[in-house]
C-alpha cells in the first residue's frame, strides 16, 4: 500500500504535466485563427507530420517506406519535357513570397529556395538548412530520371524523405506545375547560372 | 553595446553621403538622445505611472509576481503562475489583466494596439520595454515549482516540436540545429541553453527594420507567420506555454534586454 502510494505520488504529476499528442493538438486548433490566405484547419496534423513529430523526425525504417510510397502517390508527373524556362525558374527561386497570413491573396507564390539552399554562384544571400545545389546539373546530368526526380523531390520532398524539413510544394498548392518546371530547368540546364 | 550596434547600423548610411562632418554630428545627436530601446523604457515607465481607465489607477500596484507594484526583477521571474487568475502568464498577458483589473478597462480597450507601427506605436510594447529593462542585470529563472508550470512548460517542449502547417514547419525545423541559417540570418538552436540563454536574455528588442520596440508575443508571431502556420492568439496558452518553454531552458543566463535587432 505504501509503496503503491510512494508511485502514485512519484508518477503523477509527471502523468499531469506531458500533455498527449491529441491535446496538443487540440490547444492549436483553440489557439490559432483564420488570418488572410491561412486557415485554422491547417494547423491541424495529417498523417505525415503526425507520425515525424511523434517519432523525432525518424520513424522505423518500415513506416518510413511506407509514408513515403503514400506520399509518392500524390504526385502526378505531368506528360511531356519537364524543363521550363530557367530565367524563370530562377525568379522563382528567389521569391519567398506566399502563402504566410500577411501575403495579400492572388499574389504569385515564390518557393523560396534560397532561404535553404546555395544554388547560383553569384547569389551570395543563401541559406543552408538544405544542402547547396550549386552545380546540380553538371553533377547529375539532366537526363530524363533526373529530371523526374527533381520535379518529383519539388512537388513532394517526403515522397524521398519521409520527415524532411522540405515543404511539399507541389502537394500543398504552393506552386503550380509550371513553375516546377521552370525550377526544374534551373537546377539542370547546362546554361543556368545554377551550373556555371 | 546598444549604442555599437546602433552606430554600426547608421554609419554606412553616412558614409555614402561622403560627409564625415554629418556622421559626427549624427552620432553625437544619438548619444545625447541615448538608444532607441532606452527611449522606450522612458515612455512605458510614464505609461505605467498615468491613471487610466474607468477607475482612473495606474498600474504601480500590479502584481507581476514578486508582489504588488514590484517590478525590479519580475520579468526574469516570468512566465509564472499566478494564484488570483489560477494561470501561467507572461508578461504581456500578465499586463492584460492588470489592465482590465486594477484600471478596469474593456479587454477590447487592452487589446487594441498590441503590435505598434511608426505611425502608431503600441502601449503594449511600451509598457514591455520598461519593465523588462528593471531586470537587466537578473538572472533568469522562469519557476517550475507549481504543478501548472510544470504542465506549462511540457506543454510548450510539445508546441516547439509539432510539425504542421502547408509547410509542414515546427519551430525546430529553423532552430533546432547548429549553425544554420535562412538566407543571410544565423538561427539560435532554441531547444539548447546556450542558444536559448543567448536568444531569450536579448528579446524583447528594438528592431530596425521595423523601427519599433518589439515583444516576445510579437517574435513568437512572426515566426509562425514564417511557418505559414494560422495566426496565434495573443498571449494564449500555447504561446504563454512556448514563452515559458524558452524561458526555462534560458535559465540561469543574466536578462540584458531590451536588445537591439536588425
Ligand atoms: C525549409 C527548407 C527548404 C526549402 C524552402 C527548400 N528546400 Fe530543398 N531541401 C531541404 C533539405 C533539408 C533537403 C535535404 C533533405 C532531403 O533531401 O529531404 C533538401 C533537398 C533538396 C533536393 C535534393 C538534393 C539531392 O541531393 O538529392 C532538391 C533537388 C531540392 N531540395 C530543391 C529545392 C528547390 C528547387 C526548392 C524551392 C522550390 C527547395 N528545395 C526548397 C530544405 C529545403
Ligand atoms: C521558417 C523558419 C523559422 C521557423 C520555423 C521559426 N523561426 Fe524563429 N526565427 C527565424 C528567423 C529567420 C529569425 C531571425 C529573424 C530576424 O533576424 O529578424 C528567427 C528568430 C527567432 C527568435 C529570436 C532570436 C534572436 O536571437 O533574436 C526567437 C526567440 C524565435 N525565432 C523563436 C521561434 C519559435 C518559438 C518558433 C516556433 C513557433 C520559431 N521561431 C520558428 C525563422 C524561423
Amino acid at each position: 500500500m505504501r509503496a503503491l502510494l510512494l508511485l502514485a505520488a512519484i508518477a503523477a504529476p509527471i502523468a499531469l504535466a506531458e500533455p498527449t499528442a491529441r491535446e496538443v493538438q487540440d490547444i492549436h486548433l483553440r489557439d490559432f485563427h483564420t488570418k488572410g490566405v491561412v486557415k485554422k484547419e491547417t494547423v491541424a496534423q495529417d498523417g505525415v507530420q503526425r507520425i515525424c513529430t511523434l517519432a523525432n523526425d525518424h520513424p522505423s525504417a518500415e513506416v518510413t517506406k511506407q509514408l513515403e510510397a503514400d506520399q509518392m502517390k500524390t504526385i502526378t508527373f505531368p506528360s511531356g519535357s519537364l524543363m521550363g524556362d530557367w530565367k524563370r525558374g530562377e525568379d522563382i527561386a528567389q521569391s519567398g513570397r506566399g502563402m504566410t497570413f500577411s501575403d495579400a491573396p492572388g499574389t504569385p507564390n515564390g518557393g523560396s529556395c534560397y532561404n535553404c539552399h546555395q544554388m547560383a554562384a553569384t547569389e551570395i544571400s543563401y541559406g543552408t538548412l538544405g544542402p547547396s545545389l550549386h552545380g546540380f546539373g553538371s553533377k547529375r546530368g539532366s537526363g530524363e530520371d533526373t529530371q523526374k526526380y527533381v520535379y518529383g523531390k519539388i512537388y513532394n520532398a517526403k515522397a524521398y524523405n519521409a520527415c524532411s524539413q522540405m515543404p511539399r510544394l507541389g502537394f500543398s498548392g504552393t506552386l503550380t506545375d509550371q513553375q516546377i518546371k521552370d525550377l526544374v530547368a534551373y537546377l539542370l540546364d547546362p546554361a543556368s547560372p545554377v551550373n556555371r | 553595446m546598444k549604442r555599437l550596434v546602433f552606430l554600426l547600423v547608421a554609419l554606412p548610411l553616412c558614409a555614402a553621403a561622403q560627409d564625415a562632418k554629418k556622421a559626427i554630428e549624427k552620432y553625437q545627436q544619438m548619444l545625447s538622445e541615448g538608444s532607441p530601446a532606452e527611449l522606450w523604457e522612458l515612455e512605458g515607465e510614464t505609461l505605467w505611472k498615468k491613471p487610466q481607465g474607468p477607475k482612473n489607477a495606474s498600474l504601480e500596484k500590479c502584481d507581476l509576481g514578486l508582489g504588488a507594484g514590484k517590478v525590479e526583477g519580475a520579468y526574469a521571474r516570468l512566465p509564472r503562475w499566478f494564484k488570483d487568475t489560477d494561470k501561467v502568464q507572461d508578461l504581456e498577458s500578465r499586463l492584460l489583466t492588470c489592465m482590465t483589473g486594477l484600471q478596469g478597462r474593456s479587454l477590447k480597450d487592452a487589446t487594441a494596439r498590441l503590435f505598434g507601427n511608426a505611425d502608431r506605436p503600441s502601449e503594449m510594447e511600451y509598457l514591455v520595454a520598461y519593465i523588462v529593462g528593471q531586470s537587466r542585470g537578473h538572472k533568469m529563472a522562469a519557476p517550475v515549482g507549481h504543478a501548472k508550470e510544470r504542465a506549462s512548460y511540457e506543454l510548450g517542449k510539445k508546441i516547439f516540436f509539432y510539425r504542421a502547417g502547408a509547410w509542414d514547419f515546427s519551430c525546430a525545423s529553423c532552430h533546432g540545429e547548429a549553425d544554420k541559417r535562412i538566407r543571410m540570418q544565423d538561427l539560435p538552436v532554441l531547444s539548447e541553453p546556450a542558444g536559448a540563454q543567448k536568444a531569450y536574455t536579448s528579446w524583447p528588442a528594438y528592431r530596425v527594420s521595423n523601427s519599433q520596440l518589439k515583444t516576445m508575443q510579437w517574435r513568437i508571431n512572426d515566426c509562425y507567420r514564417q511557418m505559414r502556420f494560422p495566426e496565434p492568439e495573443f498571449a494564449s496558452e500555447a504561446t504563454i506555454a512556448l514563452t515559458h518553454y524558452l524561458a526555462v531552458t534560458a535559465a540561469g543566463a543574466p536578462y540584458r534586454g531590451p536588445g537591439t535587432k536588425r
